[in-house]
């Protein structure tokens, strides 16, 4: 299938669930009023908060009391990462260096974080966080090149630092590692709405506000509640976790056929662990070739992927994933599968690939 | 031998595609020194190294790296 452009950038948006579309769209008239009202409508509204906190909180084998809703994932993240460095006494932030650049700009904030080094697969050694350390952020697994971070064995010997952990790339496509005190996602990336993150706050955790407080229902974020998309967020992942096994088993096997097949072109590096990653997600670095232009020749041709380079002016310094991890930052693309990406679609993309890179290589006599 | 590459004002892929150039000219042995003002060389030197089994000597200052052909 070939007709019709094909979207393979899900690990920036992925398109909405059909099961969150209904359930935004019956919410929408019956969620608008201000939830802490007792009026009926109110209390209609209150109702549904409430069941989109219970819904996420099955799905996520979390408590409802540690689920906040918040207005995005970078939110999410910016309160969940200030607010346990507020709670430590002092120290300071460290973080790997592979983050997601909300991380980063939330440990500038707090004036300046330690990076940890990863290794070429982007995965960051387990030992125990430098002294004089207030939160290890750790994310789950890498939005740019899929590999899986060992959460779990960093907390156990990080002798009671708390862990940050950014599940933005992974909520729902992966079970959420133990070992976090707090925890952030974001619903666009699972299939929900945009403009809904989530901020996971284990019972017991040190976390103090580290913004202005507000008097809403969820204290921990400011603003009103976006109750229609909040409970859309949580149909769509308590499907895509129902349908976790089938479309995670479908995206690993194409993500395989895509890794197979692209390191047969000459002058390739595909990037990241080929097995503990994420099951969508797949990056690769073509040498000689411009990235955006690759992108953009592969947009004429129908199919919709990302980028970590960046030879444009707009733009000065390349993805800091792939620079870290050693890797070749130009001619990169990310394909990320959306649920419905087919084999047929995967494989027209895999047809005119080889051509495309040989084509720009001698635009530009290489 | 060594060979002096000036690469300022390039930006990336240009660097990496004038280094590899370069390289069919000379043999085995011989040393690249490239200056390369584009942030990327930085990375990207050293990865063209490891892709086609070059060595990559370092940078003792900054966007100046050192190739060995292999």
């Amino acid at each position: 299938m070939t007709s019709g452009p094909v979207y393979l950038d899900a690990a920036s948006s992925e398109p909405l669930h059909p099961a969150a579309r209904e359930v935004l769209l019956a919410a929408l008239d019956q969620g608008y009023a201000d939830p802490r009202r007792l009026h009926r409508a109110g209390r209609s509204a209150r109702l549904l908060l409430d069941n989109a906190r219970a819904v996420v909180a099955e799905a996520l084998d979390v408590r409802p009391d540690e689920v906040t809703f918040t207005s995005s994932g970078t939110q999410a993240v910016h309160l969940g990462l200030l607010g346990l460095h507020q709670g430590a006494r002092d120290g300071t932030i460290t973080h790997t260096a592979v983050e997601h650049s909300a991380v980063l700009h939330a440990a500038a904030f707090a004036g300046g974080g330690r990076e940890l080094p990863v290794d070429r697969l982007g995965r960051v050694e387990v030992a125990a966080p430098p002294a004089g350390t207030s939160v290890l952020a750790v994310q789950a697994a890498n939005h740019e090149v899929g590999t899986t971070q060992p959460v779990t064995e960093l907390a156990a010997v990080a002798g009671g630092v708390p862990l940050f952990v950014d599940a933005c790339a992974s909520a729902g496509r992966l079970p959420l590692p133990e070992g976090w005190s707090v925890a952030a996602a974001s619903a666009h990336k699972w299939g929900g709405p945009a403009g809904v993150g989530l901020l996971l706050v284990r019972k017991g955790a040190r976390w103090r506000p580290p913004f202005p407080a507000d008097e809403r229902i969820d204290e921990r974020a400011p603003g009103f509640e976006n109750v229609p998309s909040a409970l859309a967020a949580a149909a769509a992942l308590q499907a895509v976790v129902n349908e976790r096994d089938e479309v995670g088993a479908r995206q690993r096997a194409l993500v395989d056929e895509v890794r197979r097949a692209v390191a047969t072109i000459p002058n390739v590096d595909v990037v990241g662990d080929p097995v503990d990653r994420l099951p969508h997600l797949v990056t690769f670095s073509c040498l000689y070739i411009d990235g955006e232009a690759l992108v953009t020749e592969l947009d004429r041709l129908g199919y919709a992927v990302a980028s970590g380079s960046a030879c444009t002016a707009s733009t000065l310094t390349p993805s800091h994933v792939l620079a870290a991890m050693g890797a070749l930052t130009h001619g990169n693309v990310r394909l990320s599968l959306p649920r419905e990406a087919t084999h047929e679609q995967v494989a027209a993309f895999l047809a005119v690939l080889p051509d495309t890179v040989t084509r720009l290589r001698g635009e530009v006599g290489h | 031998m060594e060979l002096e590459l000036d690469c300022r004002g390039q930006v990336c892929p240009l660097p990496v595609i004038s280094l590899a150039k370069a390289a069919e000219t000379l043999q085995p042995g011989d040393t690249v020194v490239v200056t390369a003002d584009d942030a990327a060389a930085a990375v990207d030197i050293p990865a063209w190294c490891r892709m086609k089994g070059h060595e990559y000597l370092g940078s003792e200052e900054p966007s100046v790296y050192r190739v060995r052909l292999r």
